[in-house]
């Protein structure tokens, strides 16, 4: 399989095992965002929900260390983290395309000025196979909206680069009060497909 | 059927209040280090004006924030009572959060609600809520069974005294008058986050 190349080839290429303080183990991504996030204490998840992100956000009701509920709305979904966070919990935010890009004036006017290290993941649609012309517009705007906002953002294709990615932001995220976004691409994740 | 400036249909009998006057109220009242978010715009500056605690939060932006922000706290510091001051029209923005916080029952949860049917800061515009939308009539259907206009003053004191109880969630709408703020907050977002987060003693 090219996935287990891929990570023989990282493995062998670490020289230092402390980098890799999240769980590395073989599996779903799903199983990586969660087990990532729990050695992280990020325990409170708000989502939109999408169907990409359906197996994760079972697990994350599954498990008791979670609180996960849906929301509303995105911004909803950032304030309720937002607020969380100022209290002592930390949070992350599911979303999909769409929905980040109801997101940008929550992000300017609350998390970014006020240096909350809110944790976002949207689930990618409009590129890799795309059938919704407005799921592909709303796409080409993500990107330039993060890097106008100067938000730290990562589109991870690769389940062998996810918790690498994943722990390292989510304490930089802590350290520098800021928050992150994480595109999971549907190289990763496999995507939405259009059902023939 | 004409309505006043100071709209607020579904309390047409309810008295005509000032929001100032009626966030001292609240803060005097507060004696558990409860949290305050203030809403965008008015909501916070009459806040601020009553004296700055830190556990009052001041938004100044993200306008319909205000109760998500209240229900995160609450959600993370459950021993702590949280009280969210929102305006109508920031309401009417972001009305999908009072069917959140009946899902999810916060007891530790109370959501004051000034309604001037305007969008006082910008022009004084008027909402929906002077002429149409009742806006504790919304709050039940969306599941807060706990919410009620403030007939005067003296019914406002009962209704947060006994919100105050962990109760909750509850919210307590009050007709307000078109009086502007009496002061306004210095708008230092990063130090109004840290000074909250040391008033909750998240920090040290």
């Amino acid at each position: 399989m090219i996935r287990e190349t891929a990570l023989n080839l990282v493995d062998s290429s670490m020289t230092d095992n402390q980098t890799r303080a999240a769980p590395q183990k073989e599996g779903a991504w799903h199983e990586t965002v969660l087990a990532t996030l729990k050695s992280n204490n990020v325990k409170l998840i708000t989502y939109v929900p999408d169907k990409v992100l359906t197996p994760l956000i079972k697990a994350l009701h599954a498990d008791d260390f979670f609180t996960t509920f849906a929301t509303t709305r995105e911004e909803e979904a950032l304030g309720i983290v937002a607020g969380a966070w100022m209290g002592g919990m930390r949070g992350a935010v599911l979303v999909q395309t769409s929905g980040f890009a109801t997101l940008p004036n929550a992000l300017a006017s609350l998390a970014v000025p006020c240096q909350i290290p809110a944790l976002l993941f949207v689930s990618e649609r409009g590129t890799l196979g795309e059938f919704n012309l407005g799921q592909a517009m709303v796409c080409k705007t993500m990107r330039p909206v993060l890097d106008a906002l100067g938000l730290e953002n990562h589109t991870i294709t690769r389940q062998d680069e996810l918790a690498f990615i994943l722990d390292r932001s989510i304490k930089q995220a802590v350290a520098t009060q800021a928050p992150v976004a994480f595109i999971l691409s549907p190289l990763l994740t496999g995507g939405k497909v259009f059902a023939q | 059927m004409s309505h006043s400036q100071t709209g607020a249909v579904g309390a047409h009998n309810a008295k005509v209040m000032n929001r100032f006057d009626l966030t001292k109220r609240v803060v005097d009242k507060l004696k558990r280090e409860e949290a305050v978010i203030g809403g965008i715009g008015n909501a916070n500056f009459d806040l601020w004006a009553c004296g700055q605690r830190p556990q009052n939060f001041y938004m100044l932006g993200s306008m319909g924030l205000t109760i998500p922000i209240a229900l995160g706290v609450a959600i993370a510091q459950p021993k702590r009572h949280v009280i969210a001051l929102e305006g109508d029209g920031s309401l009417l923005m972001q009305l999908g959060c009072l069917a959140t916080v009946a899902m999810l029952r916060p007891a530790n949860l109370t959501i004051v609600l000034w309604d001037n049917g305007l969008y006082q800061i910008t022009g004084s515009q008027t909402t929906a809520s002077a002429t149409t939308a009742d806006l504790v009539a919304i709050a039940r259907g969306a599941g807060i069974a706990d919410a009620a206009w403030a007939a005067d003053e003296d019914d406002f004191d009962r209704l947060v005294a006994a919100a105050l109880k962990d109760g909750g969630p509850s919210l307590i709408a009050a007709r307000i008058d078109g009086k502007p703020a009496v002061a306004t907050t210095d708008r230092d977002p990063v130090q109004i986050r840290e000074r909250f987060m040391h008033g909750l003693g998240v920090k040290g």
